[in-house]
């Protein structure tokens, strides 16, 4: 279990570090000096130069790519280009609006999936489970920018439950905060619905048409204690680990979500960054959604392990 | 205890004239024709019949678990005095709680792999009414009355920390929690090693002894209903077509079907210079097929034109035996329906070699841990000759298999040669030549054969990749191939899954032809076929060999059928041979003490109960193989400090026969006489 936690954090390090090289080489791929751009068309290349050099642009690659890396892992994130702030300040507000945001609808769609899977694989093949699975996989299919907009028009615009605006104050209550956080979630558990959903329902039928529920079911106990029991547990095994990778989406990739409800998270802060080449920015928001992302998958990774007894007590004995 | 004894005269299982249909595609298909069959107290039930019979159909009938798609369309089924059908699905619960239990074929996956066994065990005997407090401590108990070793640690286990044997145990043990009186096996020994079948059948006769339970015995294998069963009933496309004492029935059928079946049965001694086995031609009509007259009539080799329109009635031929033939008077005359002529092996020719293996290690890795698979094998192969290498699982025979074809590498100092020139370890360095020259013939054609390539595209990129042949030469050379393997050339463009395990497997076996090879491997390539289809399979290897005069090294654990087809026979255990020589002089005593065991522990319609031998315990840890004899663990002609101490060498006691064993042959002549006077009798 140990050696396993391990090799999963190093192969994490390693995806980390090619990340870190791939995002590096691809923004000095860019078109465009540095130091051209934000002195204008018309400055002194001269005056171009001296910037650049103090940026330390004109360095090789190789020295650009180690300072960089070297203060990253410092936690010296530099100075955002556009916004003139360091970038770990921007960077740590976007991060802590994201996370808000991933948490209302975390806490919305898993639970609702799950229950929807499970119920359509005990309804398997009757109309309840033809809604839940076909609903679901059409709510997945639509884009998030159009539920949005659908959502937006409906609910805050004729309806008038929810707010539109999801900028609160920040010394305003959690429950107000939640409640404005609840619009914009919604495009998220739609997208997701179907998803964990499909997952979950997968998992409970192979677990429902397994030997060890037919040993179950033989045994005598009630249906409800076979389900309870021998059934869950095998079959959300697969989505308990789906789930956590998908904390990672709900973190990190959100940039249609909240540009479109114009919220301050992290996604936006990357949209921001790359239409402005703010490079410091777009590198160190970039690498803060790869560590989030390996953060979730190694999370699923953990859980899974620790609900299979083949993998938590492998190696032992 | 005392109500059973109480409720003595009525029938643990009565069955009456059971229908059963499977609705597929919209159609209702008849599975089970009308059975009727009844199990006394404390009584032993055998099913037999091919696959697709009904059998396990039956079994689940008489728990009322089917399908969705399932229906019982008419007749009765009533265990301990209850209509079962009429049953209310609480009713129902409460039977299979307390009345009747199962032990499946595959106890791996009938127990759930994440909550602990001993959990597993308390639920069923809470769910049959003991108290929870009491329950663990019963728990214990039962565990310990299934001589399982470590009954406490077992309990906290999970069934994928326990060997197949003892997953086995627990599933009983399970059964047996409710103290049922009914007890249904479904083939629950066929993934087993003998030796572990062997214990564990054992284990089942001595629970019924205890309990009295009634038990109703599925198997495909006669030797294990002939051991286990008072009385036997005959499937055959879900109607009984005989039935009577096991012993019986089993030595004087009256139905040509169990005459074909008992025929097709590599027995003890035979071998394929007596000739070919004879088989079952043809299937079993499938569920849903109309069936006039007698369900058999297709594949009798004594059908006249009565059987084709009047069903024959289950007519009694002896005392508690009927048969359903109209001509059950000579059903034992039934002509021989493989009309090959008896298919003269060639002679192995001696003195050269077609394949050499020297000093053959493989150190493995598994968890952290390394152990030797294989622990110096030293093996040399006549051209023309079948080898056959048995031994329990774990013992490396897989292993040494796949050295062979070049699938993962041995130790260095390992050397394996192909008719004289040495081969490289790893098949991606070997020639295209030495490639094709040596084949494999999987287990399970299932898992070996692209599910999306039909049958003619399988055998062409075999042709291809082996012959570098294409285009007209290659669509002829498919067409020939499938003609040696006598698999229709109408089935070229079918897909695997259209084709019945049979079929399949000829398939498997064209492809591993089709390079012309000159040593094949075959592992278990009968295993997972019925007895008549196997019979084929091994004619059909056996007439390949000889036209093609090639080589093979055949993996099986039935011992009848690698006696069958095999000259020389090596036995392995823990990644030794501890024993090699010609097939019959292995089978017959003096032999080592593993072989002595691993013949013994085989069920067969031969040996008596009285004089077998039982091997206890499961197979040593290859990580921490015995000092001295790695079998003195388990040695039941131990002699002393000897055995623990010094490893014996491989030793030549007879010309040819080799023998690793301290205790010298005329000893084990001495000690082993009786058993050869019953083999040979």
């Amino acid at each position: 279990m140990l050696r396993f936690l391990l090799r999963r954090v190093a192969l994490a390090l390693v995806t980390l570090w090619v990340l870190s090289v791939i995002i590096f080489l691809a923004s000095h791929a860019l078109p465009g000096d540095v130091g051209r751009r934000i002195l204008g068309p018309f400055a002194d290349p001269r005056a171009v130069a001296t910037l650049d050099h103090s940026l330390g642009v004109d360095r090789p690659l190789l020295v650009q790519y180690l300072t960089w890396i070297g203060g990253f892992v410092h936690g010296d994130l530099g100075m955002s280009l556009s916004f003139h702030v360091p970038v770990s300040q921007l960077l740590l507000r976007g991060l802590g609006n994201s996370v808000k945001l991933a948490a209302v609808a975390f806490v919305i769609v898993v639970p609702l999936s799950i229950f929807g899977g499970i119920v359509a694989a005990l309804r398997r093949g009757r109309l309840l489970d033809r809604i839940i699975t076909v609903g679901g996989l059409s709510a997945t299919a639509m884009p998030e920018f159009v539920t949005s907009i659908v959502l937006i028009l409906v609910l805050s615009i004729s309806l008038k439950v929810l707010p539109i605006s999801v900028q609160v104050p920040p010394d305003a209550d959690p429950l107000t905060q939640i409640y404005h956080l609840i619009l914009p979630s919604l495009p998220l558990v739609l997208v997701l619905f179907g998803y964990i959903a499909r997952i979950t329902r997968a998992g409970m039928i192979e677990a429902l048409e397994s030997d060890y529920t037919r040993t179950a079911v033989l045994k005598g106990l009630p249906w409800r204690t076979v389900v309870i029991r021998h059934v869950l547990r095998n079959a959300l095994m697969p989505t308990i680990a789906v789930v956590a990778t998908q904390t990672g989406y709900l973190i990190g990739g959100l940039v249609v979500i909240e540009t479109m409800f114009n919220y301050q998270g992290i996604g936006q802060l990357l949209f921001t960054a790359v239409s402005q080449k703010d490079f410091p920015l777009i590198q160190a928001g970039v690498m803060t959604v790869g560590i989030v992302y390996l953060g979730a998958t190694l999370l699923a990774d953990i859980s899974y392990s620790l609900l299979n007894p083949r993998i938590r007590l492998a190696g032992r004995e | 205890m005392s109500e059973k004894l109480g409720a003595a005269q009525t029938p643990a299982l009565q069955v009456t004239d059971l229908k059963l249909s499977y609705r597929v595609r919209g159609r209702d298909r008849e599975a089970i024709r009308g059975v009727t069959f009844t199990i006394n107290r404390g009584e032993s039930y055998g099913l037999v019949g091919e696959s697709g019979c009904g059998k396990s159909t039956v079994a689940y009938a008489a728990m009322r678990y089917l399908p969705s798609n399932g229906k019982i369309t008419s007749g009765t089924i009533v265990l301990d005095g209850r209509d079962m059908l009429a049953m209310d699905g609480d009713e129902l619960r409460q039977l299979r709680a307390k009345a009747v239990s199962m032990v499946y074929q595959n106890p791996g996956t009938a127990l759930n792999p994440t909550i602990r066994v001993g959990d597993q065990l308390v639920e069923s005997f809470v769910t049959a009414g003991v108290h929870r407090h009491e329950a663990g401590e019963r728990a214990l108990a039962m565990l310990r009355q299934v001589q399982i070793s470590d009954p406490t640690g077992v309990m906290s286990r999970y069934a994928h920390q326990l060997s197949g044997g003892m997953q086995q145990r627990v599933v009983i043990a399970m059964a047996l929690a409710s103290d049922p009186t009914l007890l249904i096996l479904d083939e629950p020994t066929t993934g087993l090693d003998a030796t572990v079948e062997a214990e564990v059948l054992d284990l089942i006769r001595n629970l019924r002894a205890t309990f009295g339970t009634s038990v109703l015995f599925i198997s495909h294998n006669l030797g294990v209903i002939a051991r286990m069963c008072d009385r036997v009933g005959v499937l055959y496309a879900g109607r009984m077509v005989e039935e009577g004492p096991a012993w019986e029935l089993l030595t004087n059928p009256r139905h040509p079907y169990t005459v074909g079946l008992l025929r097709c049965i590599p027995r003890w001694g035979l071998s394929k210079e007596l000739g070919a086995l004879d088989t079952i031609p043809g299937f079993p009509p499938g569920i849903g097929a109309a069936v006039k007259g007698c369900v058999f009539a297709d594949r009798c080799g004594l059908v006249q034109d009565i059987c084709r329109t009047k069903e024959p009635g289950l007519d009694p031929v002896g005392e508690g035996h009927a048969s359903r033939c109209h001509f059950s008077d000579i059903a034992q005359t039934l002509p021989s329906a493989e009309r090959d002529m008896v298919p003269r092996p060639p002679v192995p020719e001696t003195g050269r070699s077609a394949l050499s293996i020297h000093n053959l290690r493989r150190t493995m890795r598994q968890q952290g841990s390394s152990f030797q698979a294989l622990a110096g094998i030293d093996l040399e192969i006549a051209p023309g000759e079948v080898f056959g290498l048995v031994g329990e699982s774990g013992s490396g025979k897989t292993t040494l298999a796949r050295s062979v074809v070049g699938l993962g590498a041995p130790d260095a100092g390992s050397e394996i040669s192909l008719e004289g020139k040495p081969l490289p370890a790893k098949v991606g360095q070997r020639s295209r030549d030495q490639v094709r020259a040596i084949q494999i013939v999987f287990q399970n054609p299932d898992a070996s054969l692209n599910r999306r390539h039909a049958v003619r595209q399988i055998l062409g990129r075999a042709l291809t990749k082996l012959t570098g042949v294409h285009g007209e030469q290659r669509a002829r050379r498919v067409v020939e191939l499938s003609e040696s393997v006598r698999l229709d050339a109408a089935l070229l463009d079918a897909l695997p899954r259209q084709l019945s395990g049979g079929l399949k497997q000829r398939v498997g076996i064209a492809r591993a032809f089709a390079g012309e090879p000159h040593l094949v491997i075959c592992d278990e390539p009968t295993s997972a076929l019925d007895v008549s289809v196997q019979a084929a399979i091994l004619n059909l290897l056996v007439r390949l060999q000889r036209d093609r005069n090639l080589s093979y090294i055949f993996i099986s654990h039935d011992l009848g059928v690698v006696r069958y087809i095999s000259d020389r026979i090596g036995v392995l255990y823990l990644g030794r041979l501890m024993e090699v020589g010609p097939a019959d002089v292995v089978f017959r005593a003096p032999h080592h003490p593993y072989t002595e065991a691993l013949l013994s522990a085989a069920p067969s319609l031969e040996v008596r109960e009285e004089h077998r031998i039982r091997l206890s315990g499961d197979v040593p840890s290859a990580a921490k193989p015995p000092s001295g004899c790695v079998f003195h663990t388990r040695c039941p002609r131990k002699t002393g400090a000897i055995c623990e101490q010094e490893q014996p060498p491989l030793a030549e006691e007879e010309p040819g026969h080799f023998i690793r064993c301290h205790i010298p042959i005329e000893e084990l002549r001495r000690l082993q006489k009786p058993e050869a006077a019953k083999e040979a009798g």
